[in-house]
This record gives structure tokens, C-alpha cells and sequence, in this order.
């Protein structure tokens, strides 16, 4: 599979404008990548958060496609009975229009997928449904204004994790869900950013193309809740997979691949620097906080680089 | 119409009832007692009976969860639950009649925690009453049987278009073998008939959005149109009943009357117990006692009309209440007919009984019967009363 950019722009964007994103929002444009990939045959599921509210508002729609939300939680799984009533008619030859395959495409923030659907997302990967699930990984709950999630990087600042005079933000580190998705053993999980069009274009049609249930995590910069210029966000996503902050990498089938190996990965902090919500980091007193992020990249990549060369055939 | 009479347990019979309907999708967590229903409809999928497409889900939310994905999709769909299962549907269960999905559910009624309890009473589907799903009860495995059969032509009929939810008692019903009637696979199928969904997501040339963002300036409107559905369920209902009583016999609408004609007081209730009060009935009319059984089929839409005018003009009216309403004016029975009676000059007085399976027996129904007499000789008695509970 090549992924051609002639043919990507050409192709219907199921997406249409007007939605109402923020400006500098990059999750908007991940769905419109994500849909350029799939095509019309598509039904999109979103669990409640910004992608959901953005794209509708009672009586307009921005999808061009077919689209559910019903509630925060329960994307996958109400994607789930989407695909089975798929799989239902067509084999009874009930089906509106015949279709061989079509795609279901379930999506969400980390709040709908690393916390309160983790559990729908699970059984859905588990029954081994013909779906995609795409988390659109902001790092926080921002459509209820930016509290923290399983997904907030240590030390970030959240409207429920705060930094004040004794405490400086969020006091874990994230959890990896996409190594939970792998233990999952579906056929294809990954990462990507939407600044790497190509690789999340491939990722998006190899996903669709798996024999079962695919999962897809995708970093997505948001200027609100990181607190950064709108003009950034994409220049942001680059540099999370420049500096080991957001590898790029695929499992197929349990194999994995690092897409993408910076040669001189440099300092995290760098990166964190350009973001509000690491300000108070700089401050004096907190280097030790810093000096712990960059040990977690680094720890994280070491593992990563040891699990690709261990699942290596 | 020929009928097979056959001994099934409830949740056997149901599970037949559902599958003479041939959903497409049935989603599924299993909670006791609803447990068996899904065996046993697990069984038919395993050996070829049906071809419904079963999804297995991890808990009740996404039981509810996927059923909305696939009733959505267009597909004929139903699930099943009891207790706290169906309190953990609960979000999602209001979003299924929100939505205008007509999912059937069995719903094997047993007591919420805490604490926790497997056996009977109704507090799991009261504290749903008010989600938007038609609720119909059963007394027994025929009427369990029956509603099953119904509930797929009432949900689906372009003037209600609702989900539907079939009760009938954990244990008592769902566990119990009892002798049915059940009408022959194609006989069932044509009265049902095939499902044409209005709307469906799996159309690309004709995309929907469903569930979008809906605020201040169009919800209301539209929960004024769902509301308008529950206003026309009701004749929907009892054409429905008239069309499945020509073709069986068996013939039902918002409540059974037993022995109401001439009674001058009157037993209102749910369920199974209407076994126990019409024996007992039975012996006081045969002492002359002019007493006689309202066992409701249908609590939402709730026939407030109805109820009015049958109970109007008795000397005294009781109703007795399987699940409790903590600091409210007695069950949701009670506040729902006595609101129903305002105006008029008979008096009404409510029970709670059977909580958390507690028997309820001959004595406790001959006990209402007495209070009735004295309240009709225009005694006292409080507004909610206890049977079978240790003081």
C-alpha cells in the first residue's frame, strides 16, 4: 500500500467546513485525514468530547458520511453493534445498499478512550470486531475544560491537577494505552501525529485493511489546553515525535515497527518549554521535574527500541 | 389458530418469543435471573435455530451501548437484563428512547443493591419509568410469552417507534415451568412481519447523524415530539393486542379486570402476585365479599384515563406497590393511580410488599382484602401500609 498525496487531495473531503473547532485546532484535522483515507463507505462513531460537539450542533452536521454519537463512555461499543448490524443484514441480504465491505470507524479523546471507555474499548477489541477505534490524544479533558486525564504528562498544568505554591501539576506520568491495545493481540496498532500526513494516511489504510479490530492513537496538540500560539500545533506535533516524546511506530500482528528513529532526539524539555502549561517547570526548584520527564522519554524509547527488535522476525 | 401447549420455564419462553421475531442483533451481559433467557438463546444461535448475530458484550452499559449502534444501523435488535444491570444501563437506556431506536428488552425484574438481593420485586424497572420506554407487565410465562410476541409490532410502528420493555418477576416467572400456549414459528413470524427501519447509518448514499449536539434553542422541541409518541402508544397498543387476540384467543389491554364488574372494592397491581390475590378473591366472593383484581399491563404509557373510569364510583381502592419510592408519598403504583383518581370520591390507600423477594402469600392478600372492607365501611387506614415485613 502507497499512500499518494495527488490522490489523497483529490479525493471528497468528508468533512465539511464551518465546523466549529478552535482556530489552531489539529483534532479536526485528523478527522479530515482520517476521512480522506477511508471514503464514503464510512460510518464514524465519536464519544462525547470536542471532535463530537465541533462537528455537530442540532440541526447542522459537518459529516458528509453517516455519523452516531450516543455518550461519553461508549463509542466502541456502540460502533461495535453498528458493524454486527453490518455483518447481520448483509449476510439475511437486508442490507439498503449492497456493500462487500464497508468501514466503522469509532473515535474519541483520551478522556473517552484512556479513561471512561477504556473498558467499552476493550470488549469491543476483544469480540474482534471489524472497526477501527482512533483516539485523538489531547493529553487532558479539554471539552470540559482541561482537567487531567490518565493521558496528562507529568507535570502539566490541568484545571484539576494545578500548579500553585506547593504542588506543580500533575504528580504520574501518563499510562501507555497503546501497549494496552497491543496486549489486546489485534491484528494493527499504532501511533502517529497529524503532522505526519503520510504515516498516518498509511496507518489509517492499513488499519481498515486488517482482518479485524484496529486501534489508533493520535497525538493531537491542543492550543487551548497546552496553552501555545495557534500558528504551532502541527510544528508541535512534529517535534513530540522528533524528541521520543510521541514515537511513531505500528504493531502488526504483534510485530513492531518504529517508523520513525530521530537521529538527535534532544531535550524534551525544549519542546515543553513552548507550551504554557509546562511554564511552571521552568521555574527554580522544579529542574528535578524536568530531569524526571526526560527520564521517562528516555526509559520509554529504550523499551520500545528492545520491543522492536525483540518481536523482529 | 393452531397452538402448541407447552411446558417452558419464563425465560424459556421469552427466549422463543424473540426468536420468532428474527432480530438481527441481540446484545447481551449476563445478570441472574435474566441469565437462562440468553442461554437458552444462545443455544438456538449454536445450533443453527436462529441467525441472529450475538454480541457478547463485557457489561450491560455496552449491552445497551451496542444494541443503540445496531437498532441505529437499521437491524432488529433486543437485549436483555435485570437489577443492577439495568441501573448500570441507565444513561444509555434513555438515550435508546431519545434516539426512537424501537430495541425490545426482556426485563426479569429482581431487587436493586443494597444490599444485594437476586430475587423479585420491580425497583429496577421503576427507577427506569420515567426514560421513555413503553413498559409492559406479565403475570405469567403465557403473558410474558405474549408481550414478547407484541412488543416488536408496538415498538416498531412508525407512530410510536420506542423501546419496549417486557417485565416479567425474577424467579417467580423467569425460573418457574408453566404450561403456555405458543403459536407456530410462521404464524408468529407473520403476525410480527418483517422490520423496515426508517432510518439507517449503513446507507452511504444517504448519510444521517444521529445523536448530535442539541441545545437550548431545539432540545425542548424535541422532547415535546418524543413526548407526543407516548400519547399515541396507547392506541397502538390495544390494536396490536385486538389483532394478536384474533389470532390466538388470548385477549389483553391496559390491565386485566378480574371479577370487576359488580366490585365495590379493588386490588390494583403488577405481576405474578395476581395469581396469589385471585385465589384469594375468589374465596371472598364466594362469602359474598364484592371484591375484585386491576392487574396493569402496561405502567408507561401510564392509562390514567382508563383507571379513572374503571375504579370510579368503588366504595374502596388499594394498590399494592413491589418496589419502594424512599420519601416519596408510597410506590410509584400508588402516587401514579391515586393522581390518576383526583377528583373523585373514593378512597385509595397503597401497600408496599415483596421487597427483595419476600413471599408474597394468601394471608397477606386476605389481609388487604380485610382493610379494603373496613375502608369501605368508611374506617381509617393509613395512606402506605407494609405486608409481610417483622416490625
Amino acid at each position: 500500500m502507497a499512500v499518494n498525496l495527488k490522490q489523497l487531495t483529490q479525493n471528497e473531503d468528508l468533512l465539511a467546513g464551518g465546523h466549529r473547532a478552535c482556530a489552531g485546532c489539529t483534532g479536526a484535522n485528523i478527522l479530515r485525514q482520517i476521512m480522506l483515507t477511508a471514503g464514503k463507505d464510512t460510518v464514524m462513531g465519536g464519544a462525547t468530547g470536542c471532535m463530537e460537539v465541533i462537528t455537530t450542533i442540532f440541526p447542522y452536521t459537518a459529516w458528509k458520511t453517516s455519523f452516531i454519537h450516543s455518550a461519553f463512555e461508549n463509542c466502541a461499543a456502540t460502533i461495535s453493534g453498528v458493524e454486527t448490524a453490518f455483518r447481520s443484514l448483509k449476510k439475511h441480504g437486508e442490507l439498503p445498499v449492497q456493500r462487500e465491505k464497508m468501514n466503522f470507524i469509532a473515535f474519541g479523546g483520551d478522556g473517552g478512550t484512556y479513561d471512561i471507555g477504556l473498558q467499552s474499548l476493550s470488549g469491543a477489541m476483544e469480540r474482534g470486531h471489524n472497526m477501527l477505534y482512533v483516539c485523538y490524544d489531547n493529553e487532558a479533558y479539554m471539552n470540559t475544560g482541561i482537567q487531567r486525564s490518565s493521558a496528562t504528562p507529568l507535570g502539566a498544568h490541568t484545571s484539576t491537577a494545578p500548579a500553585g505554591s506547593v504542588k506543580q501539576g500533575k504528580e504520574q506520568n501518563r499510562k501507555d494505552l497503546t501497549k494496552i491495545l497491543v496486549a489486546h493481540n489485534i491484528p494493527y496498532v499504532a501511533q502517529t501525529t497529524p503532522y505526519h500526513w503520510k504515516d498516518l494516511a498509511t496507518k489509517v489504510e492499513k488499519a481498515l485493511a486488517a482482518d479485524g479490530p484496529a486501534f489508533l492513537n493520535i497525538l493531537m496538540p491542543c492550543t487551548v489546553g497546552w496553552h501555545f500560539d495557534p500558528a504551532i500545533g502541527m510544528e508541535l506535533a512534529k517535534e513530540a515525535a522528533d524528541n521520543n516524546f510521541w514515537p511513531l511506530f505500528e504493531v502488526e500482528n504483534g510485530v513492531y515497527t518504529i517508523n520513525h528513529k530521530p537521529k538527535d532526539p534532544g531535550p524534551v524539555a525544549e519542546w515543553m518549554k513552548k507550551q504554557g502549561r509546562f511554564k511552571h517547570l521552568f521555574k527554580p526548584g522544579n529542574e528535578h521535574l524536568l530531569e524526571a520527564s526526560q527520564a521517562y522519554v528516555d526509559s520509554e524509547w529504550k523499551k520500545l527500541l528492545k520491543l522492536e527488535a525483540m518481536t523482529a522476525e | 389458530m393452531e397452538q402448541k401447549l407447552v411446558a417452558l420455564s419464563g425465560n424459556e419462553a421469552v427466549a422463543y418469543a424473540f426468536k420468532q421475531a428474527r432480530p438481527h442483533v441481540a446484545a447481551a451481559f449476563p445478570i441472574t435471573p435474566q441469565t437462562e433467557m440468553m442461554h437458552k438463546y444462545a443455544e438456538f444461535v449454536a445450533n443453527g435455530e436462529s441467525t441472529t448475530e450475538m454480541i457478547l458484550v463485557e457489561s450491560e452499559h455496552s449491552a445497551m451501548s451496542a444494541a443503540i449502534g445496531s437498532a441505529a444501523a437499521g437491524a432488529r435488535t433486543f437485549t436483555a437484563t435485570s437489577s443492577a444491570g439495568f441501573a448500570l444501563m441507565w444513561e444509555v437506556v434513555y438515550i435508546a428512547a431519545s434516539l426512537r431506536l424501537p430495541i425490545c428488552m426482556a426485563m426479569v425484574n429482581r431487587a436493586l443493591s443494597g444490599n444485594i438481593n437476586i430475587h423479585c420485586d420491580h425497583s429496577d424497572s421503576m427507577g427506569g419509568r420515567d426514560a421513555g420506554w413503553l413498559h409492559l407487565f406479565s403475570e405469567n410465562a403465557q403473558e410474558s410469552y405474549d408481550n414478547s410476541i407484541m412488543a416488536w409490532r408496538i415498538a416498531e410502528h412508525m407512530d410510536v417507534r420506542l423501546p419496549v420493555m417486557v417485565n416479567y418477576d425474577g424467579f417467580i416467572i423467569s425460573h418457574t415451568a408453566d404450561a403456555l400456549y405458543m403459536l407456530p414459528d410462521d404464524a408468529a413470524w407473520k403476525f410480527i412481519g418483517k422490520y423496515n427501519a426508517a432510518y439507517t447509518l449503513l446507507n452511504p448514499e444517504k448519510p444521517i447523524t444521529v445523536g448530535p449536539l442539541d441545545l437550548t434553542d431545539y432540545y425542548f422541541e424535541h422532547k415535546t415530539s418524543q413526548m407526543a409518541a407516548y400519547e399515541k402508544a396507547p392506541a397502538i397498543i390495544q390494536q396490536v393486542s385486538d389483532e394478536f387476540a384474533d389470532l390466538t384467543g388470548r385477549r389483553y389491554g391496559f390491565a386485566e379486570e378480574y371479577k370487576l364488574d359488580d366490585a365495590e372494592m379493588v386490588m390494583v397491581l403488577l405481576g405474578s402476585s395476581a395469581g396469589t390475590c385471585k385465589d384469594v378473591i375468589d374465596e371472598y366472593r364466594e362469602k359474598g365479599v364484592k371484591v375484585g383484581l386491576l392487574k396493569l399491563r402496561t405502567f408507561r404509557p401510564f392509562p390514567a384515563a382508563y383507571l379513572a373510569k374503571v375504579l370510579g364510583g368503588r366504595k374502596a381502592v388499594c394498590v399494592l406497590d413491589r418496589s419502594a419510592s424512599f420519601g416519596g408519598q408510597g410506590g410509584p403504583l400508588f402516587t401514579e393511580t391515586r393522581s390518576a383518581m383526583y377528583g373523585q370520591q373514593v378512597p385509595v390507600h397503597g401497600y408496599i410488599y415483596g421487597l427483595g423477594g419476600r413471599d408474597f402469600d394468601l394471608r397477606q392478600a386476605a389481609t388487604v382484602i380485610e382493610n379494603l372492607k373496613k375502608v369501605a365501611a368508611g374506617g381509617e387506614i393509613a395512606d402506605i401500609n407494609l405486608l409481610g415485613v417483622r416490625l
